[in-house]
């Protein structure tokens, strides 16, 4: 058998001693600044469909996605998980799904800044291919509602064109996926309960006391 | 059918991608064949039709880049007529140090190939036909004559 032979032996010895690049152990975490970078060429060859990034933020983990289009997607990691986000992404953008830190340096720094305190809104093209119908109406009116201020489910049912739909504008908000940037945190409901929350009720405090501690409902 | 999101296959399968790319074609040109080996899988991965097995898929992606890049090598090397698949001894194979993998690069490329994948990933046979898109007793003839072949170079 090959196996046995000690020139075969002598080959995995030496490919072992020589730096051969990261051993292959499977089961430790993935070392991606051990390997060349794929996602540069891949960017400039029309290949990056969707490049993501993750940021530890003072609102928890996110990840970021983006397609040459726009920001596409923003999710909260503890609530939505890394890998269904990335698998939902492939399946419904493109499978060519590849970490791009760098190229979702200008979303990391305004979102930084936003949740600083220090950036009243954000200036990133987005992309809205997510979501349809009366949901992206929906999501669009909530984008209208100005730093600081709330509006609630039923008002932007109104704009969106159906006033007493404002039970699905509530769903359509809560599959918000771009949370935060599209601020769903300033839709309350019009009793004046909080309603809920994609990334938690928490955060949704946490973002309206960023804004000023004092949001008054202005719809 | 669902195909996994691109950057799943490379945290899975790139360094062992890597290892057989510095066996097959040297550390110098391993970087280049690595990136030039994701971007061809990433063109064709939309329309690949069956994603049972995609780490043989990217393993064979690999080994192609590997052989188109030293062929191209050779073919720089030595313009007049040598024909690649029958490289000798004397062919201008990268040789690092006279080391044991530099002499493994001088060999014809189907069985540096069938080498590399057996003995820096420990494919099995079964692994290195379905890379290679050979018999299984293929798979081993190459191995076999690879380490044949070797055994004279190696006691020179």
């Amino acid at each position: 058998m090959t196996e046995s032979d000690p020139l075969g032996r002598a080959l995995t010895d030496a490919a072992r001693r020589e730096p051969l690049g990261p051993a292959a152990t499977g089961a430790a975490p993935p070392d991606r600044a051990a390997l060349p970078d794929v996602s540069a060429r891949a960017a400039s060859a029309g290949l990056l469909d969707v490049a993501y990034a993750e940021l530890d933020s003072a609102v928890g983990r996110l990840l970021l996605a983006a397609t040459p289009r726009g920001l596409v997607r923003v999710a909260y990691v503890d609530f939505s998980g890394e890998d269904a986000v990335l698998a939902a992404l492939a399946e419904k953008v493109s499978p060519r799904v590849l970490a791009a830190p760098r190229r979702l340096d200008e979303p990391r720094r305004e979102l930084e800044e936003y949740l600083a305190g220090g950036r009243r809104r954000f200036e990133l093209a987005l992309d809205w291919r997510l979501v349809r119908g009366f949901g992206r109406r929906v999501l669009e009116a909530t984008a209208q509602v100005p730093y600081g201020s709330v509006s609630t489910y039923k008002q932007v049912a109104r704009e969106a064109g159906n006033e007493r739909a404002s039970r699905a504008a509530g769903n359509a908000l809560g599959a918000n996926p771009l949370p935060i940037v599209v601020p769903c945190h300033r839709i309350l409901h019009s009793t004046g309960g909080l309603g809920g929350y994609t990334g938690g009720l928490e955060r949704k405090r946490m973002l309206l006391q960023i804004e000023s501690g004092q949001a008054t409902l202005g719809a | 059918m669902t195909l996994p999101p691109f950057q799943k296959l490379i945290d899975a399968h790139g360094p062992d991608v890597h290892r057989l790319l510095v066996a097959s074609v040297g550390r110098l040109d391993a970087d280049d064949c690595y990136q030039e080996t994701w971007l061809a899988a990433l063109r064709a991965y939309p329309r690949l039709r069956d994603s049972s097995n995609l780490r043989s898929w990217i393993l064979t992606v690999a080994s192609r880049k590997a052989i188109d890049h030293v062929r191209r090598g050779r073919r720089q090397a030595i313009p007049v007529g040598e024909a690649p698949e029958r490289a000798g001894p004397a062919a201008a194979a990268p040789v690092d140090d006279g080391n044991l993998w530099g002499l493994v690069r001088a060999l014809p490329p189907k069985q540096r190939n069938a080498l590399a994948l057996r003995f820096v990933l420990d494919a099995g046979y079964d692994e290195i036909s379905a890379v290679m898109g050979t018999s299984e007793p293929a798979a081993r003839r190459n191995v076999h004559e690879g380490l044949k072949r070797l055994r004279t170079e190696y006691r020179r």
